[in-house]
């Protein structure tokens, strides 16, 4: 319905012609923009509320006072897919966690998978992929977190964590809730938030459709597929190392990444292309240097990008 | 009253601390702004996300920016 009311706009009141590049490009963004907002809407508010009843606090709490035998990986993992990423929120957390006598493995197992499967990730999947895809890689996301967590934390890299981070004390009395709130308090706050998330990122997805939307309307079909189509075997880690100098987020990426798959590069390449885009950046190495010694760093990163670059070979192997 | 705003310069720690200078004064309460930056102070507070609220050494938000009316409440209460 939603498709058949945009195409009557840029068609029949726009009066764009539906074969030329213009009107596929301007036809395209409207669709995927209104569609991105609603499933935005969607998907930060729910989010949000499960936020607000599993705030980071409970989430140390629970890791660092359990016994999981191995699932502590996975849970690590699972939170981080729910947390909101923001790199200057990373070393507070990092401290906060080790500080509460989460292994580092575990912790790391977090630290991985934020930045790779969150809600703006999500909600710009099952709009533009479908819910299959959207369980491929959030499924994916988490393994890569659990994985590289476990390695790491069977690596024995305790000693190249910043020693002011094992001297710091920490405070593990969680912020205090001063009354109970109603039902519509907390509805409100939850709203506030998922508000504030879709304010701060809708310029990146708008620029992004829309970058998107050009290369749907004017890039010939099978333009990619020439340097990272599937006969070259080094797309994957070249689509990774093209993405470490890019900063982005989810919110510019994926729309961008949803073109170029239509346009004929396979879905391992583009998945770890938008996976080194979001989890492994320059700025945020930067970040992590102030808490972790090169050794770790280093390793830390190798081990993500090793996982992404499997994780392209794999999607490309399986599917299509 | 002292109170703390956790962060590390995030364009969301700026605004909480001018929110709550705002709402100090709106209250007429006598209070002292700081900024706290330094990440093994913030930890030990037990803030894991920005920008984080510290209230005469309590932390009483983290991971947010809050309305003015919450903050109100907030430094009214504390």
């Amino acid at each position: 319905m939603l498709k058949a009311t945009i195409d009557y706009l840029t068609f029949e009141l726009l009066k764009l012609n539906p074969a030329s590049p213009l009107g596929q490009s301007v036809n395209f963004f409207i669709y995927d923009s209104i569609k991105i907002l609603l499933l935005l809407l969607i998907v930060t508010n729910l989010m949000s509320l499960i936020r607000y009843y599993l705030p980071l606090e409970k989430i140390r709490d629970f890791l660092s006072t359990n016994k999981l035998h191995g699932l502590e990986y996975f849970l690590a993992a699972g939170f981080g897919a729910i947390t909101p990423f923001c790199s200057c929120s990373s070393i507070p957390l990092f401290i906060g966690f080790l500080g509460a006598g989460i292994p580092l493995g575990v912790t790391l197992a977090f630290l991985i998978t934020s930045p790779l499967v969150n809600e703006v990730g999500l909600a710009l999947f099952i709009g533009l992929f479908g819910w299959k895809i959207t369980i491929i890689y959030a499924v994916s996301g988490i393994i890569i977190g659990v994985s590289g967590g476990y390695i790491l934390g069977k690596l024995k890299l305790e000693k190249y964590v910043a020693s002011f981070v094992r001297e710091t004390k920490i405070n593990q009395a969680a912020v205090k809730t001063t009354a109970k709130k109603s039902i519509r308090q907390i509805a409100k706050i939850i709203w506030q938030e998922a508000q504030g998330i879709i304010v701060k990122i809708l310029p990146y997805i708008l620029a992004g459709v829309a970058i998107g939307a050009i290369i749907h309307g004017y890039v010939p079909h099978g333009y990619f597929e020439k340097y990272l189509g599937k006969e070259n075997f080094w797309a994957v880690p070249l689509a990774v190392i093209l993405a470490v100098p890019l900063y982005s987020d989810h919110s510019g990426i994926i729309p961008i990444i949803k073109v170029l798959i239509d346009k004929g590069i396979p879905l391992g390449t583009a998945m770890a292309f938008m996976m080194a885009t979001v989890g492994l950046s320059l700025p945020e190495a930067m970040i992590l240097k102030k808490i972790m010694r090169w050794q770790l760093l280093t390793t830390f990163f190798g081990v993500v990008t090793l996982g992404i670059i499997i994780l392209g070979y794999l999607f490309n192997l399986i599917i299509f | 009253m002292i109170i703390k705003i956790l962060g590390s310069g995030c364009p969301n720690c700026q605004k909480l601390e001018s929110l709550a200078g705002q709402a100090a004064t709106e209250l007429g309460l006598d209070a002292k702004i700081e900024k706290v930056t330094d990440f093994a102070q913030i930890a030990a507070y037990g803030a894991m996300a920005m920008p984080a609220l510290v209230i005469d050494d309590q932390l009483k938000l983290a991971g947010r920016l809050p309305k003015l009316e919450e903050l109100k409440n907030l430094l009214a209460n504390a």
